[in-house]
């Protein structure tokens, strides 16, 4: 039922995205594909940190697998579309896999230092082995529209379909998964680790299997932005994205799907408005270079002491629960203040 | 409940899509026409109107490659506002939007998207970097937009049949390092070589130019760095038990520094022979004190400049009675006071000079073609010291350069112009022709 019921809004949406894809121009259908692109990894990223209580600073890692592991199947093997993101899936969760092995074991800060390495080392490899990864100028990755489509097409539009379909796919796998016996046990890890033992739930089996599942979304998300952006290359994957990644999904409303979407749209149109903003006011220099920067700390700032749960927590809160879609909402839902509920355990 | 749910998916689907729309502001396709020869000025293509040219550019304004590198994009602009003041390009003033990639990949893509389908660019200018450009230059050959004048030495924009719409413009590599090398066989015959590199196509290019023309059984010793490690204290530990007389850097300016530094620490001095890229005077004397205070020392930056050994292909800044230079400080003084007056400053005038003569040549109402025809058919020489290498076929530019040797935190010139291919038994010839003087009114002529 709920499946199908997820199922059911997806395709409403799809259309949605298909015809307004169609209305807006081809530089916003460029953004679009962006947004999807980080949706895609914010989404899995917020499910982690959210709902099975583990932190993760170095998510831009797993972004990189899949964008690396999408550019070398379409250089050499020229795979399909579909195989290529499917295979990129495969491979970062694998990675996820290891990696929450050991992650399994961390907790809290020690969590966070472990995945923080992740974020500053892997990168590197890339340099290391310049005949496989293209060192520091990395690997190109294009994409063409099919020719059914017509050569005048515009390609961003279709970038635009590619991603949102992957995306949507995705949150309805998620928000499945959220519901189902995995997603409770998740929470019940999350809440209280000892309780969830006593009540014969496998703590690190579960803790792992969320690891996996966030991996294999920002992999996707990674070989999503290899084929927007055209390329994959170490300077694109530095800690910056990772921490860019957790800003979206906290500033979203942790645990909340929908606050993953709000999270994304700001990561990628907040900077560029904020770029043109001061642009367009003939600042100079130093000036116009650093005020997007800082404009986009005062911007998060705000968010935070306004809407302390998220942007989809504010919203929650000013248009009542009627309206803002409690069944994606991840969190445990309490009716204490929603201050002490935020933030991972 | 289950209603609710549906309808809560749905609306904030739509809420997203309508933040999409809002954010989107009107972005006016323009249509190219042929140019004419008339005396009218009209929208002949993208980004050009009746009064204005917009191009932009995609720049590390901040970030690990800012330091130097954001002076460029300001210092072409300045030029660009003289022009504006003296008649502009057929009357049309030049518009120059340079946005921020923080020398990212990703970013850069996203800005060059935003600067071609949102902002309607009639070409990129000056696009900043080897990673962060070979992320957009795919895009910019495939929609038509000319790529003119890459801020990156790498050969890999010398390729008109996949590339069109792409040119070099300050001397490569591999030039580069055929010139130092050579230099090096002549003067220092007989000595113990090393290599200090950055890993990557910068580096390598360099190299294998030095190859061309140094002896293999002089090189004792190849140490590549990464430029996000800062200590490279293992590879000069290197250079140094090899016994090299003599070390080449083809290295940016901070890793220049690093090397120097890390020299003096082991109490080896070596004959330093550093690329024109890594060896800008004042940005290195800042670097090496500044390096060195975090290291709780004090050193004076000229003091180890002292001696270096580079190359130039721009006039120095020292050669006050050089038309160029006198061109370059009067515009400094009068639009970028602010900024230094070292060889990042020089380096964004000289290409924007380079800009306006490409425009003034393709014509008054040109199409994006006539920039790329314009270019195909040469350019003559401009603040350069050798001649460009534009042709139909060879998208290179700046095909020589001069020796050098740094003296009181100045570049002095120490030979002539030299100027070679990127082949390896292509020649390395003393350039005679003199180099035109700079044009009274600051303007190149159509």
């Amino acid at each position: 039922m709920t499946l199908a019921r997820h199922v059911a809004a997806a395709l409403g949406i799809a259309v949605i995205i298909l015809l307004v894809s169609i209305r807006l121009s081809a530089y916003r259908d460029y953004q679009m594909a962006e947004v999807a692109a980080y949706l895609t990894a914010v989404a899995g990223l917020t499910v982690l940190i959210g709902l099975s209580g583990q932190i993760s600073i170095g998510h831009g890692a797993f972004m990189a697998i899949g964008g690396y592991a999408a550019a070398l199947l379409l250089v050499h093997l020229s795979w399909p579309l579909e195989a290529v993101f499917a295979a990129s899936v495969v491979i970062a969760a694998v990675a996820g896999a290891i990696f929450g092995v050991a992650a399994a074991r961390l907790r809290g800060p020690y969590l966070a230092g472990a995945t923080l390495m992740l974020a500053v080392a892997l990168p590197a490899v890339a340099n290391q082995y310049p005949r496989a990864f293209g060192g520091d100028q990395g690997l190109s990755v294009a994409i063409s529209a099919p020719a059914v489509l017509g050569a005048s097409f515009p390609p961003t539009r279709w970038q635009a379909w590619v991603t949102c379909a992957a995306a949507l796919i995705t949150l309805v796998l998620l928000a499945n998964l959220a519901r189902s016996r995995v997603g409770r046990s998740w929470r019940a890890v999350r809440d209280d680790e000892v309780a969830a033992s006593l009540a014969g739930l496998n703590v690190a089996r579960l803790q792992i299997l969320a690891f996996v599942v966030s991996a294999a979304c920002a992999g996707l998300g990674g070989a999503l932005l290899a084929v927007v952006t055209g390329i994959v290359a170490p300077g694109a994957y530095t800690l910056t994205l990772s921490i860019a990644l957790l800003t979206a999904a906290v500033l979203g409303g942790l645990g909340t799907l929908p606050g993953a979407l709000w999270g994304s749209l700001v990561l990628v149109l907040v900077p560029t408005y904020l770029t043109n903003v001061a642009s367009s006011h003939g600042l100079s220099g130093a000036a116009s270079s650093s005020i997007p920067i800082a404009a986009y700390g005062v911007v998060l700032i705000a968010v935070m002491l306004l809407f302390p749960s998220g942007i989809q927590g504010g919203l929650r809160r000013l248009f009542g629960s009627a309206t803002a879609a409690p069944h994606i909402a991840l969190r445990r839902r309490t009716p204490v203040s929603e201050h002490q509920e935020e933030g991972p355990r | 409940m289950k209603k609710s749910h549906r309808v809560n998916l749905v609306a904030v689907a739509g809420i997203a899509v309508v933040a999409m729309v809002a954010a989107a502001c009107g972005s006016g396709g323009g249509s190219g026409s042929p140019s004419s020869k008339s005396t009218t000025n009209t929208a002949s293509a993208p980004g050009i109107t009746a009064t204005q040219i917009l191009i932009g550019s995609h720049q590390p304004l901040t970030g690990v490659a800012a330091p130097g590198y954001d002076e460029i994009a300001p210092a072409s602009n300045a030029y660009f506002q003289y022009v504006n003041a003296h008649g502009g390009i057929y009357g049309r003033k030049i518009v120059y939007k340079y946005l921020n990639d923080q020398y990212d990949p990703t970013i850069t893509s996203s800005t060059v998207h935003q600067l071609v389908l949102q902002d309607n660019v009639y070409a990129i200018f000056d696009g900043l970097g080897t990673p962060t450009h070979l992320a957009v230059v795919k895009y910019l050959n495939s929609s038509k937009v000319p790529d003119v004048f890459v801020a990156s030495g790498c050969e890999c924009w010398n390729d008109p049949g996949t590339y069109p719409d792409t040119f070099g413009w300050q001397i490569d590599y591999v030039r580069e390092g055929k010139i130092l090398g050579n230099y090096i066989k002549q003067h220092f015959a007989g000595k113990k070589i090393g290599y200090f590199y950055q890993d990557d196509e910068f580096g390598m290019d360099g190299v294998k130019g030095l190859n061309y023309e140094i002896p293999k059984s002089q090189v004792v010793a190849s140490v590549s760095y990464n430029p996000a490690v800062t200590n490279v204290a293992p590879q000069v530990t290197a250079l140094k038990a090899a016994g090299a007389q003599v070390v080449v850097s083809f290295s940016v300016p901070a890793f220049t520094a690093l090397l120097r530094l890390n020299s003096l620490k082991l109490n080896f001095s070596p004959q330093l022979v550093v690329s024109d890229v890594g060896s800008d005077p004042i940005t290195l004397a800042g670097l090496l004190e500044a390096f060195a205070k975090q290291g709780g020392a004090t050193v004076s930056g000229n003091a180890l400049t002292q001696g270096i050994i580079t190359d130039g292909y721009l006039p120095s800044l020292g050669s006050t009675s050089n038309s160029w230079i006198q061109l370059f400080t009067k515009i400094h003084s009068q639009y970028i006071p602010k900024l230094p007056m070292d060889g990042n400053v020089l380096f964004g005038m000289a290409a924007g000079y380079t800009f306006v003569q490409a425009m003034l040549k393709a014509g008054r109402n040109p199409a994006r073609q006539d920039l790329v025809n314009a270019i195909n058919g040469g350019l003559p020489q401009g603040f350069s010291v050798a001649p460009y290498a534009y042709s139909a076929t060879n998208h290179d530019g700046i095909t020589g350069a001069y020796m050098g040797v740094i003296k009181n935190g100045v570049l002095a010139p120490t030979g002539p112009v030299q100027v070679t291919d990127t082949t390896p038994a292509g020649a390395i010839t003393t350039y005679t022709a003199t180099q035109p003087p700079a044009p009274a009114s600051g303007v190149p002529s159509p």
